[in-house]
């Protein structure tokens, strides 16, 4: 398949392994946080760490956007289809994440809430459209990756001067995420990772100079990676060396899509119906400043938020999961008492073990640690 | 008002399963005339037929599908291919199916022949006769059209005994040809997603491929039909029933590039994606190389390949050594598959 295997060919991958074998100094431990969970699912997908020294360790970081979403705002989703009776529109991975009481928008959806599972957000505005005597609410939930269809959506559900349709809108940023991340080791005076594999979609989107304070502020290496075995491969090799040359740059390995000031117009279409919340919740990492997205007054009417009351949420995390650890690269999943024994992904405890690309269903699914 | 059956206009009706003229007329009209044989002629409430002495093996499936037509099959002869193949993956040579309709009430009537004329010809086809039915309507919003219940029954070699308990460390692992096919072409209809690439359901039945690897190896240990949630989940079931692990080889794998692209688009992995017209076996070492040989001459066993073998392993893993070096488990699927977000 052009474009996909030159990216997997297991030549090339044994000659960068045998590079990164040659050029990591045996006296160093080099630690690399993947920050997307597509790079952790490709990473065990491919078996990458077989083929690493032992002193090359991947972390995996706050990277999916299922597993940073806080109960509370799960269950003010599954409120919304429950008691506000919307048609509620989902991503996938979505409807499987428990909320309070183990519910999640599955079993709402079993027991009679009409919860879709969609592709993209138009979907949601098809529905409405079909549907004009049904509220249609979109639960939009990303990174800078998924923020642009969802202001796309906005802009056209106000063009078309809909009155059934809005956003719940939860989307988050990946600077701020990072600087939860390294900002507390800092201050402590402690390193936890000596690189970070950078996200490669939403750097399609904000371009790769978003990285450049937060590599010189923390000092560490940042290589934004493609999504195929051989980007990430390469990405740590990158890593390597800034590592032993003792540089922190951004380097930009996924250099077919990502270019330094990204995609104009999804950035401007995300800031005409989008602004910055004062502070949002994350799973792992707590309340965080500036760290997501609100939709704009101007756009007030499609914003689901105003539009229906929402209950505070009773929502309590299980005291033994150790996601929010896990989030932070503070912890392995394997680390965690509940997982392979009452967490899997049958019966996912935590959102972690949810979502394909959560650390924890990557590292049950694919590793040999169970 | 006339009672016959309108198969341009007309739709299923709830006194179309009430048990008076207007459900006998359907199914003279319709069943009997598609699935024509002597013993559904013979118009008694069963079967009567002569069995050879020796063992019988039997099997039924129900047939849920969305959409119910779909590029390479529909509903109708998926319901005929899933219960004759369950009946060849014991090495069986299959004789009578018996097929249940439960029917939605304004089901047009139009496409309800199309279902039962693609059965009867898929029943030709696999040289099973459809020997016996039932037919019932339930009221509008309470069905999804049409869901079919198939029972089927054939012979068994005196000489072939295929099963899980036979499945033994040092077996290969074969499969017949590529796979995902069906799965991805029922989610590219489902989701209105449209892919450039012709994908066509694998749909077929495998009797006659069974029969000429019988032929070549009747001592073959073990077979079944990667059907819902795929290879992976197949094999993850034998290494449990078995308790054994298993060790595949993914540049062995034969997964069409049209499949692997739509994968790669939807985030899925062609190893959980279901078949309907492929199979898993397991022989002796030995046997191997003659059995691919025999299954690659066969036009239905064309891309077949080794694909990995078995494993002493106490916790039952199946493991992958990837294309790119490195070794994964390739665990059972948790719930439907569901694409990524970004």
């Amino acid at each position: 398949m052009k474009y996909i295997d030159e990216f997997r060919n297991g030549d090339y991958a044994a000659e960068v392994a045998r590079r990164i074998h040659a050029e990591a100094d045996p006296e160093r431990r080099y630690r690399f946080m993947e920050f997307c969970g597509g790079h952790t699912h490709t990473l065990f997908r491919y078996g990458i760490p077989d083929l690493l020294p032992a002193n090359v360790k991947m972390i995996h970081g706050p990277g999916c956007p299922v597993c940073v979403l806080p109960m509370a705002r799960i269950d003010a989703a599954i409120e919304l289809a429950v008691r506000h009776q919307v048609v509620l529109c989902s991503y996938g991975d979505m409807l499987r994440v428990p909320g309070a009481h183990r519910t999640s928008l599955q079993k709402a959806k079993s027991q009679g809430a009409d919860v879709r599972m969609l592709y993209s957000p138009a979907d949601a505005l098809r529905i409405a459209l079909e549907n004009p005597q049904r509220q249609v609410v979109f639960f939009a939930i990303g990174f800078e990756t998924t923020t642009p269809p969802t202001a796309a959506v906005l802009l056209k559900a106000q063009e078309l001067k809909l009155r059934n349709f809005s956003v719940f809108c939860n989307h988050v940023l990946t600077p701020p995420a990072i600087t939860g991340i390294l900002e507390p080791a800092q201050q402590a005076g402690e390193r936890i990772i000596e690189g970070l594999v950078g996200p490669g979609h939403v750097s399609v989107i904000t371009g790769g100079g978003a990285y450049d304070s937060l590599a010189r502020r923390y000092r560490t290496p940042i290589v934004i990676a493609g999504f195929e075995p051989l980007d990430i491969l390469h990405s740590i090799l990158l890593l390597v060396r800034q590592c032993n040359a003792g540089r922190y740059d951004v380097e930009n390995q996924y250099s077919r899509a990502v270019t330094a000031s990204g995609n104009a117009k999804a950035q401007s279409m995300a800031a005409r119906t989008m602004t910055l919340r004062d502070s949002f919740e994350w799973r792992g990492l707590g309340w965080m400043p500036h760290s997501a997205l609100r939709i704009r007054p101007e756009f007030a009417d499609y914003d689901a938020e105003r539009r229906f009351e929402l209950s505070p949420s009773e929502a309590r995390e299980n005291k033994a999961c150790e996601c929010p650890a896990v989030l932070r690269g503070a912890k392995a999943p394997t680390d965690c008492k509940l997982f392979a024994t009452v967490c899997t992904p049958d019966n996912p405890i935590g959102a972690c073990m949810v979502s394909s690309e959560g650390a924890c269903a990557a590292h049950y699914s694919y590793g040999h640690t169970r | 008002m006339s009672l016959d059956p309108d198969f341009r206009h007309g739709c299923v009706e709830l006194i179309h399963g009430g048990g008076g003229r207007a459900m006998r007329r359907l199914i003279d009209a319709l069943f009997l005339q598609a699935f024509d044989n002597p013993l559904l002629r013979a118009g008694d409430d069963q079967a009567c037929f002569q069995v050879a002495p020796g063992r019988m093996v039997m099997t039924t499936d129900s047939h849920v599908i969305s959409p119910l037509f779909f590029p390479g099959g529909d509903i109708g002869a998926l319901a005929v291919h899933g219960t004759v193949n369950d009946v060849c993956m014991a090495g069986a040579v299959p004789l009578y199916l018996s097929a249940a309709f439960i029917l939605e009430e304004g089901f047009p009537l139009s496409d309800l022949r199309r279902i039962v004329l693609s059965m009867a010809e898929a029943a030709r086809e696999a040289g099973v006769a459809i020997v016996t039915g039932d037919t019932k309507v339930v009221e509008r919003g309470k069905g999804d059209g049409v869901f079919i219940t198939t029972t089927g029954v054939g012979r068994l070699p005196e000489n072939v005994s295929c099963s899980v308990a036979r499945v033994a460390i040092g077996d290969r692992i074969l499969v017949s040809g590529c796979l995902g096919d069906h799965g991805v072409a029922i989610l590219s209809q489902r989701e209105n997603l449209e892919f450039e690439a012709d994908l066509r359901s694998d749909s077929q039945s495998l009797h006659d491929l069974v029969a000429t690897m019988i032929a070549v190896d009747p001592g073959l240990h073990c077979m079944r039909d990667p059907t819902r949630g795929g290879l992976a989940a197949t094999l993850n079931e034998i290494a449990q029933q078995a308790q054994v692990g298993m060790r595949l080889r993914e540049n062995a794998i034969p997964v069409r590039q049209e499949v692997r692209a739509a994968c790669e688009f939807l985030g899925l992995d062609p190893l959980y994606i279901a078949n309907e017209g492929k199979l898993i076996a397991f022989c002796a070492p030995e046997q191997a190389d003659a059995l691919l040989q025999a299954m690659r001459s066969h036009p239905k066993g064309r891309d077949a390949a080794i694909i990995g073998e078995v494993i002493e392993d106490p916790r039952c893993f199946v493991r992958l050594r990837t294309g790119f070096g490195g070794e994964r488990v390739v665990d059972w699927r948790s719930g439907d598959p569901l694409p990524r977000i970004c």
